[in-house]
């Protein structure tokens, strides 16, 4: 386990096995600080999204011991876990909308759940869905969306909380380069504000356009690491203030 | 490239609950065009019914009991007239000065005629069959078994052939006949509230089936176990009042049929089974308990089926 008392998550020896079958995941063990910047890489099977299912809490490992922002969510209470989830922003790669809502609804969701007087909760859902470019598709439904709009309002109702850390799976697939390039930077942008962003991808081009992450490759479950960047990474440059 | 707005503001996380209407959007509202509230007017209705018949059952022996709580009969079964009515002037002359007897009155033998018409047919009393005095008395006090023991004693000194009878004892069958109604009746409430909490909790667990994915992403964003029962509460709960309120309407229009139906009997009897203020009272109350019933059954069902998710 990490000595820095400011880790994000730290995983030591992970494994998750689902029901009897093998590990998919094995002798998993990182660190991820605040105001990081990782992408997740690997072949389709590898274990991506199994390990994206640790990060937001959505599954419980077979083994091993993950801290998250000071706790040990393995032995944490069940109903201490939705306060984590709060500080968590999750991009799925279904996109996962709940199809009875607006988009405006959608995104506001999660202030929502989250205690936010509903007179406050406007302007900052109007303002995501105007820069991620649905302004004049506030009321529509998820399945009268397109697939790039879909993905457009789940990022937006990912990271319209601030989150403390961002788990994005596949979050560009769906739309053009050009606002694949718009939706990294708003992950940059986050990222700046203090939050540490976990964006698993196939594509390779999309490593290249955040000069300062680290690369986490999963193979057949487990985690490459060859530097121990990964497990011991150097501290995080002090980060844009999160004042408005 | 700028950053959105949202983002240079710090997220304010209050306390304001995540309940009621915004709520329950998440899931489609289907309202009466759904199978829940029909099926929650049809429990609510016969309910209604059973209870109001109940109640009323309870109403008429109540009646009955103090009509007859004092009441006792006095006959002189003697077969010769001259002997049957010495000894009933002399009991009725005992009766007069006893200060525990409230009133007496010898039933006229017009009367004793008229009753026994339907078997014996007109003035066949009179010829062939001696029937004994009758004398209908109120005592003071109830007519338990020690009072009418302590009368029984005191008149057989003047009258050797009286016998004294409590009146509430000829209705006992009649009693316990009523009894085994009430309790039938307070199984079928019983019943019908288990049976509606039963159909709650299949709409429960549908409504949960079908929603599940919408249940999924709350729980995800960090939605709480209450956070998420709330959002079917709120729904069953609306239908258990739709269906609540229609079922009351027709229950009472089905109790009111049946008591015009009774009441036009114009047995004495009958008259005391009326519903009084504080029975309607009751009867109104029965959609509210179906809707608590059916918010407390959603709320169970609910946190049974989230507790399964980490």
């Amino acid at each position: 386990m990490s000595d820095f008392d400011s880790e994000i998550v730290a995983f030591d020896n992970v494994g998750l096995r689902y029901g009897t079958d093998g590990e998919v995941l094995r002798d998993i063990s990182f660190t991820l600080y605040p105001g990081s910047f990782y992408f997740l890489t690997g072949a389709s099977g590898a274990g991506k999204t199994s390990l994206l299912k640790l990060l937001y809490l959505a599954q419980r490992p077979s083994r091993g011991a993950i801290r998250m922002f000071g706790s040990d969510v393995i032995t944490l209470p069940r109903a201490r876990l939705p306060a984590f989830r709060r500080r968590l922003g999750v991009v799925f790669q279904d996109f996962r909308l709940v199809p009875h809502l607006s988009a405006f609804d959608n995104v506001a969701l999660p202030l929502r759940v989250s205690g936010m007087p509903e007179s406050e909760v406007a302007k900052p859902v109007a303002d995501m869905l105007d820069w991620v470019g649905l302004s004049h598709r506030y009321e529509a439904r998820p399945a009268t969306l397109s697939g790039g709009e879909q993905q457009r309002v789940a990022i937006a109702r990912a990271v319209i909380g601030r989150p403390d850390m961002l788990v994005a799976d596949e979050p560009t697939g769906n739309v053009d380069p050009e606002m694949a390039l718009k939706l990294l930077r708003l992950f940059e942008a986050l990222n700046r504000l203090g939050t540490t962003v976990v964006v698993a991808t196939h594509d390779v081009h999309l490593l290249k356009k955040v000069p300062d992450s680290l690369i986490m490759r999963l193979d057949k479950g487990r985690l490459s690491d060859p530097t121990g960047a990964l497990r011991y990474p150097p501290r995080a440059a002090s980060r844009e203030s999160a004042a408005p | 490239m700028t950053r959105p707005e949202a983002l240079h503001r710090a997220v304010v996380r209050g306390f304001s609950p995540f309940g009621g209407d915004r709520a329950a959007r998440l899931v489609p509202q289907a309202r009466l065009v759904g199978p829940m509230p029909w099926v929650i007017a049809i429990m609510v209705a016969l309910t209604v019914i059973a209870a109001a018949g109940g109640l009323a059952l309870q109403n008429m022996a109540d009646t009955a009991r103090a009509e007859l709580s004092g009441g006792v009969t006095v006959q002189v079964i003697e077969a010769f007239p001259a002997a049957r009515e010495r000894q009933a002037d002399a009991v009725m002359e005992a009766l007069a000065s006893d200060p525990g007897i409230a009133t007496y009155r010898r039933v006229p033998e017009a009367e004793l005629d008229a009753l026994l018409e339907p078997w014996l047919g007109v003035g066949a009393t009179d010829a062939t069959v001696p029937v004994p005095a009758l004398i209908d008395v109120r005592l003071r006090g109830v007519a338990d078994r020690a009072a009418i023991d302590d009368l029984q004693t005191r008149l057989l000194a003047i009258a050797p052939d009286a016998r004294v009878d409590a009146q509430s004892g000829w209705l006992q069958p009649v009693f316990a006949a009523i009894a085994s109604l009430q309790w039938l009746a307070i199984a079928l409430v019983v019943l019908l509230a288990l049976t509606s909490a039963a159909a709650v909790w299949l709409a429960a667990r549908s409504a949960l089936g079908s929603n599940r994915n919408t249940i999924e992403i709350v729980h995800l964003l960090g939605g709480t176990d209450g956070q998420i029962a709330r959002i079917f509460q709120r729904s069953i709960g609306y239908d258990a009042l739709l269906g609540g309120a229609v079922g009351l309407a027709i229950g009472v229009a089905g109790v009111m049929v049946l008591g015009r139906q009774f009441a036009a009997l114009g047995s004495g009897m009958m008259a005391g089974g009326g519903l009084t203020l504080f029975d309607w009272l009751m009867l109104a109350g029965i959609p509210v308990a179906g809707v608590v019933i059916a918010i407390v059954t959603a709320r169970l069902t609910v946190l049974a089926s989230v507790r399964r998710m980490l």
